[in-house]
């Protein structure tokens, strides 16, 4: 009677144990083919790589580790740190053996909400659905030797026991060259490029303040990451700064406040955009899309794409920007889109692409 | 009791001058040089001595010279020395010139520009007195490859500045200012200006790629331009525009571009276009 309860205690501890580690290796089969996309983009949510990938048709040629560096991302890319938050799915067509289904992923991040619509092929296989997951050939590139004439600029700065005359190294020469201030869903925003004149490079920003008919503030912003930091001699950067809360109507003036500092900073890597074209993305909104090319020989982690749209006359209409999920593998295309305003289209004669580059190992200038 | 009196005044007329009249001092004494102040009389007096950043009290014997220190006489301005209710005033004038404050703006010009560099010198002594009286002071900039540009100025009120052009080569110029034995250095970046003529040519690279690469890009002094300026390759063809912000290295930009059948390429570094190639048309 004595052993009763001890051994009623350890099986019921071997059954709890073996109940919270043995899982089933089998997955509730998708019955429809909408089912079966919202089962794969759950276990990703979930960060089950495996789950997933049992929803993930045969005809797709792809295995787990590829399947799992498409979806969570490699390399340090910005995919590596998002988490997918909603997926809102819809059946464009279906007949009995395969379907097509939208899917509109959000993914959280650490620069905001990245939306990734993906139009995913569904079929009928062992009497389940599973999704035709596409295949992104990543093409391979031959071990070789990049040479870089690796170039960057070391400062002096003045010493503690120098004299009183002896100033620091004069902060780069930075000139606003367009600037136009424009209303948009009952704010303000002000757009503009910023040049660094100078010969050393720049780590620049540039703030605005709207006055008001009687000159007092009506608001104070800087354009945060709507522009390239940094600026190397020459190089010419978008800006755009957003005023959510003042309409343009109650503006008399807006005060432009750039500024600059010398940094020292490497030349590399240098990126590529090509083919930058105009287009509809796959929601019918108008996009331009282009491919970037890293052709150095480090990886840029997270690219950031700048793009500045121009009227007719040559001014500055809007300034869009956008976070690149893949990393930039050297010498490696990687395909981009930044959302156009639709009102706006009519009226863009040309653009010019910037590209940001953030790298986590990168050389330290 | 009149007679009383009058003797007595006379008496004090007498030791005040026995003891004031000594109280003799030069009207300029150089800065932190020792000062020796004749005194007559007998007995002890006190010696109060007041200056600009220093104040002393102290007992001394009358009939021997009163010794002021260099250590109490090193900053320039208006000194008072009282003596057994006598006082005189006399000032400290700065010495030779030692240090110089060297201020040259601005650290970066470009090459080939008049009165773009301008040198201020503050001149002081050994004991950082501000060296008020004329001073020459000697201006040098030079760049190597290029003659030296001197002028020499006289200081005002312990001030001498100048305004120098830079010279037509660019470089990192030595800014010197001399006065007395000081010397101080300065670095001025004389830099190449905008790019004069950009010219670039184009070969097609084995992978079918644009090989774009520029000749040695520089201003119209001959200067080349600073490595790490953007240059900024395009070209547009029916799949899109395609461009890429090389980086001058070692004075030329060199990019790759992406295969085409047609395009037309440009090159542009800021404001300054250079040519235009027609790929695949002949240029």
């Amino acid at each position: 009677m004595k052993l009763i309860l001890p051994i009623t205690l350890v099986v019921l501890a071997a059954a709890l144990i073996a109940a919270g580690t043995i899982h089933s290796t089998t997955l509730a089969p998708a019955t429809t083919p909408d089912r079966a996309v919202q089962s794969l983009l759950e276990h990703v949510k979930a960060k089950d790589m495996r789950g997933a990938y049992s929803y993930v048709a045969k005809q797709s040629d792809i295995n787990l580790d590829s399947f799992s560096r498409d979806v969570k991302g490699s390399d340090g890319s910005l995919r590596t740190y998002s988490t997918l938050q909603e997926f809102p799915t819809k059946v464009l067509n279906q007949n009995d053996n395969q379907a097509v289904v939208r899917a509109t992923m959000q993914w959280s991040s650490a620069v905001g909400a990245i939306y990734d619509t993906r139009d995913l092929q569904v079929v009928r296989e062992d009497n389940s659905w599973k999704v035709l997951w596409p295949v992104v050939k990543q093409p391979k590139v031959p071990p070789q030797v990049i040479p870089v004439n690796y170039l960057r600029w070391d400062i002096i700065t003045r010493g503690s026991d120098d004299d009183w005359g002896a100033q620091n190294v004069d902060a780069p020469r930075v000139r606003i060259v367009s600037m136009n201030a424009i209303e948009r869903d009952g704010g303000t925003i002000v757009l503009g490029e910023i040049v660094n004149e100078d010969t050393v490079p720049a780590f620049i920003s540039v703030n605005a303040t709207l006055l008001g008919k009687d000159g007092a503030v009506l608001g104070q912003e800087e354009s945060f990451d709507k522009v390239s930091h940094t600026l190397l001699p020459k190089e010419i950067s978008p800006f755009r700064i957003d005023f959510p809360n003042v309409t343009l109507a109650k503006v008399k003036s807006v005060r432009m406040q750039p500024a600059s500092l010398l940094v020292a900073a490497a030349a590399d890597p240098v990126i590529g955009v090509l083919h930058q074209r105009l287009e509809k993305d796959l929601r019918g909104r108008p996009v331009l899309k282009g491919e970037l090319i890293n052709q150095s020989g480090q990886i840029v982690n997270i690219p950031h794409v700048l793009a500045t749209y121009y009227d007719g006359s040559g001014r500055v209409i809007w300034v869009s920007d956008g976070y690149v999920n893949q990393a930039l593998m050297p010498l490696t295309p990687v395909p981009f889109a930044v959302d156009v305003r639709d009102d706006l289209v009519a009226n863009v004669h040309s653009y010019r692409v910037t590209v940001n580059e953030y790298s986590i190992n990168a050389r330290q200038p | 009791m009149r007679r009383f009196f009058l003797l007595l005044a006379l008496a004090c007329a007498t030791s005040q001058w026995l003891a004031g009249a000594s109280l003799r001092v030069p009207d300029h004494v150089p800065a932190g040089q020792e000062l020796s102040i004749p005194t007559g009389g007998s007995g002890e007096a006190t010696l109060y001595l007041f200056g600009p950043s220093h104040v002393a009290k102290r007992r001394v014997k009358l009939g021997s010279p009163v010794v002021l220190a260099g250590d109490e006489l090193v900053n320039a301005g208006r000194y008072v020395v009282v003596l057994n209710g006598e006082s005189s005033t006399f000032f400290v004038t700065a010495g030779p010139v030692s240090t110089l404050a060297f201020i040259a703006r601005p650290s970066r010009v470009p090459a080939a520009t008049r009165d773009v560099v301008s040198g201020t010198v503050f001149l002081f002594d050994r004991n950082q007195n501000l060296v008020l009286s004329p001073q020459p002071v000697s201006f040098s900039l030079s760049v190597t490859g290029a003659p030296d540009v001197q002028r020499t100025e006289t200081s005002k009120g312990g001030i001498a500045w100048t305004r120098l052009d830079s010279s037509r080569r660019a470089g990192a110029a030595q800014f010197i200012a001399s006065a007395g034995a000081a010397s101080v250095r300065r670095v001025v970046q004389e830099v190449a200006s905008e790019p004069c003529n950009i010219r670039m040519h184009a070969e097609r690279a084995k992978g079918g790629a644009i090989e774009l690469q520029t000749d040695p890009i520089r201003d119209c002094a001959g200067n080349p331009v600073p490595d790490g300026t953007i240059v900024t390759f395009t070209s547009v063809d029916q799949s899109g525009r395609s461009t890429v912000d090389a980086r001058i290295k070692r004075g030329i930009a060199q990019a790759e571009l992406p295969e085409s059948r047609q395009a037309t390429i440009s090159v542009a570094a800021g404001v300054v276009i250079g040519n235009e190639i027609r790929w695949g048309g002949g240029q």
